[in-house]
């Protein structure tokens, strides 16, 4: 009688110890249309793959066939949630190539704008990493001071989200009437905000057991995957743009550089609040010392810088955000580059999430407070 | 594989959470907004309350809102301010605008002279981003950019605006609070 073999040794996805999980495109906590592709041995992660690109819209290669005043607004579009931020950086060098001399009013009024925005973005990533964590009512805390900056940026800019906010040499407007009253009525009011926040999450048994030690990252291995801002500064590396290098109205403003000890979560959640509490402090000091005058340089009608290359960056509030231009003398960028604080630091997702749980990845998602516009471009 | 690494508790925090005193210092804060919004009487008039009762309650939006583009008129004369220069259609970046001039005869110092004016006006609102480059562009302050902000339609061909829509902007319904 002939034996039937029966295959009891072939291997199938329920025998191997390694899971594949694909977590997004569409998940709530990926912030955007970010795909990561995790290696699991049960819940712990083994490996993972970051899948990016599905918001691409080929900004770079747009702005080679855009003139110079035609690009700003796109680059609101890059990181929306720091519109103001990343249009600074784009004015700032075009007008340092073409050797534009921009008044002290409109370097001000610039240095109190963007870190209103730093505050906003700041705000954002405390209310959805929150959120994601499991802490609802951060979230509402933290849209309601939104809310008054938006307000404030509507008011100035006319728009709330992509502003389009200023323009090579200046402004497009001066400060509106109320500006002033504006701005010191909300930096009166978010000292206390902040501190609400922190009784709620700073000492929470499940806040603490939820980001303490996740996502640790040493200073050098942090500078070599090539961090920027507060991810940076939580590992304890000392490099902040507005100190190092100067930009609108720094040099005249008296702030700290928060630094964390650990470079885990937790440290880089205090890290980005005392931020808030420094970008407070600068208003503050900006908004006394206002000079008065024109907030427009005299700017040719026709912008063309000249032939050769530039680079610039300021600190963003997800980290450098540069611009790199070579320009070949005619009214449209040869080549505009831009160096991105997001991409950067998403690369540091493998290294921080290998060992933790499924569900600390979407805490280290939230911590690198990345905003996937800018990562794809 | 990494350790996940966690400091040790002294003995002050771990009194501290044996006590519960983390979680009932956050309980405070909540209570204290809860209390806050049933003892607040002038919580009906506005004030601390950061939501609107849209449709009924329509926004307040700035002056300074790019919003809905509109072709300004002559206040006395009702003809419009356009010259049709195309300086808004140069400086669109999405280039979004269309500006269409024709000829007409008048008689200038009783010399008859061919003069361009706008002949039709075509604004592409699905792709406008509202970066206002073609309001500052205008240099007789004919195109702006409004305060009305609904401007869905039921197809992509309503997005496209001629000149008679903007001129007479369109209608919004307005429901009574």
């Amino acid at each position: 009688m002939h034996q039937v073999e029966i295959a009891t040794t072939q291997q199938t996805v329920l025998d191997s110890p390694v899971m594949t999980l694909n977590m997004g495109p569409q998940h709530p906590s990926t912030h955007g249309v970010l795909r990561v592709i995790l290696k699991l041995d049960g819940e712990t992660v083994i490996d993972l793959d970051c899948d990016i690109g599905y918001l691409h819209r080929g900004m770079e290669k747009i702005a080679e066939n855009r003139t110079y005043t035609m690009i700003a607004p796109y680059w609101d579009r890059l990181d929306y949630i720091a519109a103001v931020s990343n249009g600074l950086v784009w004015v700032e060098t075009v007008e340092q190539m073409m050797g534009l001399d921009v008044p002290r009013r409109a370097h001000y009024i610039r240095t109190i704008l963007t870190e209103l925005n730093r505050i906003a973005s700041h705000l954002l990533w405390l209310g959805t990493h929150a959120l994601d964590i499991g802490a609802v009512t951060i979230l509402l805390w933290a849209f309601r001071e939104r809310e008054e900056i938006l307000k404030i940026f509507e008011r100035q800019f006319g728009a709330r989200l992509t502003c389009h906010a200023w323009r090579v040499g200046g402004m497009p407007n001066d400060s509106y009437d109320d500006f002033e009253q504006d701005v010191r009525r909300f930096i009166g009011n978010i000292a206390g905000r902040l501190d609400e926040y922190e009784t709620v999450l700073s000492e929470n048994r499940i806040w603490l057991s939820r980001t303490v030690g996740v996502g640790v990252i040493s200073g050098a291995d942090a500078i070599a995957i090539g961090l920027s801002g507060p991810a940076l500064r939580g590992s304890g590396v000392a490099w902040d743009i507005r100190k190092a290098r100067p930009y609108a109205a720094y040099a005249d403003v008296d702030f700290d550089v928060p630094l964390g000890d650990n470079g885990d979560t937790y440290d880089r959640y205090l890290v980005r609040m005392e931020e808030m509490r420094q970008s407070r402090r600068i208003i503050q000091q900006a908004i006394d010392n206002l000079p008065d005058g024109p907030v427009n340089a005299k700017v040719p009608k026709l912008i063309k810088p000249p032939i050769g290359d530039y680079y610039h960056s300021i600190e963003g509030p997800k980290g450098e955000i540069g611009c790199y231009l070579v320009s070949d003398g005619t009214q449209q960028p040869w080549r505009m580059r831009v160096r991105p604080p997001c991409f950067m630091n998403l690369q540091a997702l493998k290294k921080l999430c290998i060992g933790h749980l499924v569900a600390d990845v979407v805490a280290i998602i939230g911590t690198l407070d990345i905003v996937l516009g800018e990562i794809d471009r | 594989m990494p350790l996940v690494s966690v400091p040790k508790l002294t003995f002050a925090q771990k009194l501290k959470r044996f006590f519960m005193i983390d979680l009932l210092k956050g309980l405070g804060v909540t209570l204290k907004f809860n209390v806050g919004a049933l003892t607040d009487k002038d919580a009906v008039a506005g004030k601390g309350i950061y939501t609107e009762q849209y449709p009924k309650v329509r926004p307040d939006v700035a002056p300074r809102f790019h919003g809905a583009p509109r072709l300004n008129m002559d206040p006395e004369t009702h003809e419009t301010l356009c010259i049709a220069c195309n300086l808004c259609a140069l400086a669109c970046p999405e280039d979004c605008i269309d500006v269409i001039p024709m000829d007409v005869e008048v008689v200038v110092a009783g010399k008859p002279r061919r003069k361009k004016v706008l002949d039709e006006f075509i604004f592409d609102t699905s792709r406008c981003m509202f970066c206002a480059l073609c309001q500052e562009a205008c240099p007789t302050y004919c195109l702006e950019l409004t305060q009305d902000f609904e401007l869905a339609t039921y197809s992509r061909a309503g997005f496209v605006w001629n000149r008679e829509m903007l001129e007479q902007g369109r209608e919004t319904v307005k429901y009574e609070a």
